[in-house]
């Protein structure tokens, strides 16, 4: 089978030609209706533009792009048919460990380096928040496996509990926190318990549509959550009750006051940044340790076998509310952070792009990777990031990148896991000496 | 009275597109258990396909209407279903044989490509249309309230109806209809029996798209505006459609069509139009509580 498939990949250039002919006459099929032609809005009545000059540049590059690309990969093929295959050793697990302490470094220094580029921490920030994200939705899907596409609502329930909690209460950022987090859990179990008996795409669409129940009511229901308009001057957190302000509220100090700095409106950006990193690792550390307790243990069973899990006499029903809980408390907790980084929320950041971004961010990260989720949260949000200054190319670019990202690596950048338990072979030997 | 059967009329108009987009949606779904986000885009596709299309006839004086309409749905058909082989061949098949999710993503990102495409491209601005199929029949007159059935209603009902028939002929009597049902049962023994199975799968989608071209028609000529977000909202209310029929039945995909468009009109009539979409994911959820597998679904039987 493989030979076949190398034997029609050593193309002839003819053979190439009309592959790429192939492409170019599916792209001018594709270009006709929606680049070769368009509708523009003349006093009231449509009427038709032709773009001849723009479908024939889209099918001219749809054909240089596919001779050329087929013309590297047969090079790539053939160099590589020609070398005899060496055994390589894998080294992936120390390799991984060695890249996840570099980025973990990189991340620290980060603010020190760029201490006056408001722009490259903002983003990091931006960055963080997903990672975070990333690595509460990996307990449910990562580990549970169980498909969750309304992952934004607890993220959205985090932070409107904050925004409700000071509005009303005048809670502050530290003590909205836990509670927060305890209300997205809550409303993990309440989206858990009904779907306990259902499987796989049927829990997708039902957790989709969760998430957009609730973004539904956060519109509708202005008495609470002040509807599209959303809920603004959230106060940002302090450092131990130290706010980071120019001008402090008289008899209190202010973070600049309390060490004697000169006020900087930079203090605020890089705590923000250092506060979601500590929140960011305390998750990642959080849910490691989970993975080597006997949830974790259950979680992981359960993704594999939910039959054999019953069988064995586990409480599968406990097993995935408290997957749900968790990884909906720690979307909350992420939720409490971007209320009080962005300090105004709306309905409007909590659609289901989100959603798809986040669970995007765990799949292409490599299902329960955790240095993955870092590095597919990197690519996912730098690279519509560089396309700023064209804007309009932005989102296009995100979807072409979670495309092309997935066609390349359909187990995710980094694929491989360490195993969760390992037998030990000094134990085995032993044993029958 | 009269304004219940209004709405009767209007849901079940509703519910029909509904349904022909579902039936995009379990049919791939049947054949390689994949949920296609990209469908709902698709349909969107269409959509600016009439658009363009019904402009072009006017600008060339064709006004009989039979012809126009029948002009567009092929038009809206062809470059569709082009669409849908397309984004098949392009996202899925190199995915075949990979993990459950790597798909899914792969279609959410074609799904938010999609999109932004026909932004780019069409503009984001709201496209209409003037009128084509305009008047209808009033049927009761009750209390002061006219209970009216326009024609567009009539001919999505009717066409709705049509490919229905033709459709189950199509799955149950033809040779390309047993391929299809026998890809879904177990493609590996249907490749070594010696049927081309990327090229049915290839078939599927197209045919999906296809009636999601015809959706997307209809769609254009009953609210005369369309924009590149309607695909997202149809998209979601045909899948939720799917799943509460019973994903992977082809009647299931039409019955949960019509319950969604019957809720969502009734609900928006009687209740709040601002929760109809709660209503129906809602009424999902209640009816997924006690029929995992959907109305129509069989129950998945697992071996271990």
């Amino acid at each position: 089978m493989s030979a076949v498939i190398i034997a029609r990949h050593a193309r002839t250039p003819a053979e190439r030609f009309k592959d790429a002919a192939w492409v170019a006459f599916v792209a001018l099929l594709l270009g006709i209706p929606m680049v070769g032609l368009t509708t523009v809005d003349e006093g009231g009545a449509l009427t038709v533009q032709t773009r001849f000059g723009m479908l024939g540049a889209f099918v001219g590059a749809s054909f240089a792009g596919r001779f050329i690309f087929r013309w590297i990969m047969d090079q790539i093929r053939n160099r590589r048919a020609a070398k005899p295959p060496v055994a390589k050793i894998d080294r992936t697990p120390q390799a991984i460990k060695v890249i996840g302490w570099a980025v973990l470094g990189a991340s620290i220094t980060l603010p020190i380096v760029f201490s006056e580029n408001r722009y490259v921490i903002d983003t990091a920030t931006t960055v963080l928040i997903y990672v975070m994200l990333g690595w509460g939705l990996n307990v449910v899907v990562g580990l549970a496996g169980l498909l969750d596409l309304g992952y934004v609502a607890f993220y959205a329930v985090g932070a409107y509990t904050y925004a409700l909690l000071f509005s009303h209460f005048g809670w502050t950022f530290w003590e909205a926190l836990l509670v927060a987090g305890a209300m997205a859990a809550a409303f993990g179990i309440l989206l858990g318990y009904p779907i306990l008996r259902l499987r796989g795409d049927y829990l997708a669409i039902v957790t989709l549509g969760f998430g957009e129940i609730i973004r539904v009511i956060l519109v509708n229901w202005t008495e609470l959550s002040n509807g599209p308009n959303g809920i603004g001057s959230i106060p940002r957190p302090t450092l131990f009750g130290l706010p980071f302000e120019r001008n402090p509220a008289e008899g209190t100090q202010s973070f600049a006051t309390f060490f004697g700095l000169e006020f900087s409106g930079m203090h605020r950006i890089i705590f923000l940044y250092y506060l979601i990193l500590v929140l960011a690792l305390l998750t990642n550390v959080f849910v490691a340790r989970l993975r080597k307790l006997p949830v974790g243990r259950a979680w992981e069973a359960l993704r594999e076998d939910e039959i054999a899990c019953k069988a064995m006499g586990m409480n599968v029903t406990n097993v995935k509310l408290s997957a749900f809980a968790i990884g909906a408390m720690l979307g909350g907790f992420a939720g409490v952070f971007f209320a009080a980084r962005q300090g105004f929320i709306s309905p409007e950041s909590f659609t289901f792009t989100e959603s798809a971004t986040i669970l995007a961010i765990v799949v292409l990260g490599g299902m329960g990777s955790q240095l993955g989720v870092v590095l597919a949260a990197l690519v996912l949000v730098l690279l519509p990031e560089l396309g700023r200054n064209f804007s309009e190319y932005r989102m296009l670019l995100f979807g072409t990148a979670m495309v092309l990202i997935m066609v390349w690596k359909p187990g995710g950048l980094l694929a491989s896991r360490e195993p969760t338990i390992r037998l030990r072979q000094a134990a085995t030997e032993g044993g029958e000496a | 009275m009269a304004y219940a059967l209004q709405q009767l009329i209007n849901g079940l108009t509703l519910g029909a597109v509904y349904g022909l987009i579902a039936i995009g949606y379990t049919m791939v779904y049947g054949i390689i258990g994949m949920i296609n986000f990209a469908h709902g885009d698709i349909f969107m596709v269409s959509a600016f396909i009439a658009v363009t299309a019904f402009t072009l006839l006017a600008a060339f004086d064709i006004t009989s209407l039979p012809l126009a309409l029948t002009a567009v749905l092929i038009t809206a058909i062809f470059f569709t279903s082009a669409y849908g082989w397309a984004v098949e061949r392009m996202a899925y098949r190199p995915l075949r044989g990979s993990t459950r999710l790597a798909p899914l993503i792969s279609a959410i990102g074609m799904s938010i490509f999609l999109q932004n495409m026909v932004q780019l491209t069409q503009g984001a601005r709201v496209k209409p249309i003037p009128p084509v199929l305009e008047g209808g029949i009033e049927i009761w007159q009750s209390g002061g309230f006219t209970v009216q059935i326009s024609w567009t209603q009539i001919m999505i009902v009717v066409v709705t109806v049509v490919l229905m028939v033709a459709f189950t002929y199509l799955i149950t009597q033809t040779a390309f209809g047993r391929q299809q049902r026998a890809c879904e049962q177990d493609s590996t023994m249907t490749a070594l029996l010696g049927i081309n199975v990327d090229r049915t799968i290839s078939a599927t989608f197209m045919l999906g798209a296809a009636l999601a071209a015809v959706a997307g028609v209809m769609v254009t000529v009953y609210y005369g505006v369309v924009d590149f977000f309607i695909g997202f909202v149809a998209g979601i209310k045909a899948f939720t459609a799917a799943v509460l029929g019973g994903i992977g039945s082809l009647p299931g995909a039409m019955l949960g069509g019509l319950i969604i468009g019957l809720i969502e009109a009734f609900w928006a009539a009687y209740l709040s139009p601002e929760y109809k979409d709660v209503a129906t994911f809602a009424i999902l959820i209640l009816v997924l509580m006690f029929r995992p597998s959907g109305l129509l679904g069989r129950p998945e039987v697992e071996k271990v």
